[in-house]
């Protein structure tokens, strides 16, 4: 039987995260199908349909799905779940909004944020913020899975997939949307950016944030921050990274004027390269950057931004 | 209205946790345990809804050993009115908590279900979802914000890029997330009070639900480390070792 990945996607453009997720399901076993749920969202459909390795995607396109609501997500799955021996959905807060809901209802256990298939039934999984990892084999019956994306390779262009449309399931009336207030960044997101620049308590304030701005803007980054520079109250709580905040996994992350706190490793050590600057050569950050620079970030930071500029960036 | 409140005993999070060398799992033995954190987040909401005058009375559950009895203290101690406690041993997946707060919920009918988003050993971030789900309620995962009426609540929700607020018709049940509140300290006169708190005694089966886990853990291992790299002398330095690996 086939798996089914269920697309993330704004209505407009499909999330990277869909096109990791799809290599996940073509290691669980294929034919991989991909679900495009939202309205007006044919281009998505068009899209998921040219990731390879993709047979068919189902595109329910109805105004119940716009903003992929748990509970209508949950009976529009079900509709489909006979078909399927796995379902997979990218770990993003709108799938571990309602993959849940869908194995509950199929009486299965769900196997949360995949970090490798070791085999078709067999997943890797970070417990404790990733302390630790846990090699977990899959019960009898259909396999609920959502896949941690930034730990797989996004599948590749190329394919072309039939588009079949699919009717909506009934309105389960439980809940509505009301509103949604979404940080506005020219910036890339956290969690899906290439480069991540994150300042910590070292920045001293808010407004030396702009210093790390400088340099994202450059390097196209987007930027992020230690929980001590959010609760110190420098930015607000979306930019934190950590076992308490965000889990990113960019091809580079710079920490600057973080000391490495375990919490704050738990969500950024596996990113590609690790690149930080900080004033005390003790930080234990440096014990897992690749490429450590003990200088006082107000000098090295500007001294970086001249330098970029002049490198043409 | 009645509120219940799930809660965990897990590993303290100040605690760096240790896996067995025998790669069964993490160490737990003279380990120091205390509430989930995102659980503590849900006992302090249902206090402060209950202070409003919005919630009646607060039921604390736990689903674990007889220690988890410590769990459900510190909830009353904070504010809970009652207990209850579900003795089962090892480790209880997300699908049979669902299961056996679903059957909670049928006999106390709550109007609303307050927990964390995700336990803070296993990480799954599945119940609050599977118990809506099972009941055939709606949700409102990873809370930021609640307003409260008699017949709905409105959940501003953390979602990646900001936030989104969802009216759900009551019963549902809500999970909160790090921003929610601050939890309180109970005081010594609470936590005296809280012993005199009545908490009932249970087990799956009163339930009528099989908690044997369903997934096989194969093995609980170490993370790959990673090594220290170079120091660099400069900024211009850096920044040629960023190009050389293909970084920038």
């Amino acid at each position: 039987m086939a798996t089914l990945v269920v697309a993330e996607h704004d209505n407009k453009s499909l999330n990277d995260a869909t096109a990791k997720t799809v290599t996940a399901a073509l290691a669980v076993g294929g034919p991989v199908h991909v679900l495009v749920a939202g309205e007006n969202c044919k281009a998505v459909a068009d899209a998921a349909a040219k990731i390879a390795g993709v047979e068919k995607v189902l595109l329910a396109d109805n105004a119940l799905y716009a903003k992929m609501i748990a509970e209508a997500m949950e009976r529009l799955i079900l509709s489909v779940a006979d078909t399927y021996d796995a379902i997979l959905a990218p770990a993003t807060t709108s799938g571990k909004n309602y993959l849940p809901r869908v194995a509950a209802k199929l009486d299965v256990p769900q196997i949360s944020e995949i970090l490798k298939v070791v085999s078709p039934d067999t997943f890797e999984r970070p417990i404790y913020a990733g302390n630790a990892i846990q090699t977990v084999q899959a019960a009898a019956g259909k396999k609920i899975i959502t896949v941690r994306a930034t730990a797989f390779a996004k599948a590749a262009d190329g394919g072309n997939a039939a588009i079949e449309s699919l009717a909506a399931a009934a309105d389960p009336g439980l809940s509505k949307f009301d509103s949604e207030a979404l940080s506005k960044s020219e910036r890339p997101e956290l969690t899906s950016a290439k480069i991540v620049i994150s300042g910590g308590r070292g920045l001293g304030s808010g407004e030396n944030f702009a210093l790390i701005d400088k340099i994202a803007d450059r390097l196209h980054a987007a930027v992020g921050a230690s929980r001590a520079a959010v609760d110190a109250g420098y930015v607000p709580n979306d930019y934190q990274v950590g076992q308490t905040g965000k889990v990113v996994a960019p091809e580079l992350y710079l920490a600057v004027g973080i000391s490495g706190a375990i919490q704050h490793l738990a969500g950024m050590k596996d990113s590609k390269v690790i690149a930080a600057i900080n004033k005390d050569e003790d930080a234990p950050i440096f014990q897992i950057a690749d490429y450590g620079l003990v200088a006082d970030l107000f000098q090295a930071l500007p001294e970086m931004d001249q330098e970029l500029a002049k490198r043409g960036y | 209205m009645k509120v219940l409140v799930p809660v965990k005993r897990v590993i303290d999070y100040n605690v760096k946790v240790r896996v067995k060398a025998d790669q069964s799992g993490v160490d737990l033995a003279n380990v120091k345990m205390s509430m989930n954190p995102f659980d503590e987040i849900a006992v302090e909401e249902a206090v402060r809804l209950k202070e409003k005058g919005k919630v009646s009375e607060i039921i604390a559950v736990s689903i674990g050993p007889a220690q988890a009895a410590e769990t459900i203290r510190t909830a009353l101690a904070m504010g809970a009115d009652r207990g209850i406690l579900v003795k089962a041993e090892g480790e209880i997946e997300p699908l049979a908590v669902a299961k056996i707060l679903k059957a909670i919920c049928d006999a106390e009918k709550p109007m609303l279900v307050i927990t964390g988003k995700q336990a803070i050993d296993d990480d799954s971030n599945q119940t609050g979802q599977m118990l809506a789900a099972l009941l055939g309620w709606g949700q409102g995962t990873f809370a930021h914000s609640v307003e409260l009426s008699e017949t709905s609540a409105k959940i501003a929700r953390e979602i990646d890029g900001g936030l989104q607020t969802v009216e759900v018709k009551l019963p549902a049940v809500m999970t909160t997330d790090l921003r929610l509140n601050e939890p309180r300290y109970a005081s010594l006169p609470n936590i005296m009070k809280a012993k005199k708190k009545p908490v009932e005694e249970k087990t799956p089966a009163d339930y009528g639900v099989d908690a044997a886990s369903r997934l096989k853990v194969l093995k609980v291992t170490e993370p790959a480390k990673r090594s220290a790299g170079i120091k660099v002398k400069s900024v211009s330095e850096l920044l040629d070792k960023l190009k050389e690996a293909g970084a920038i």
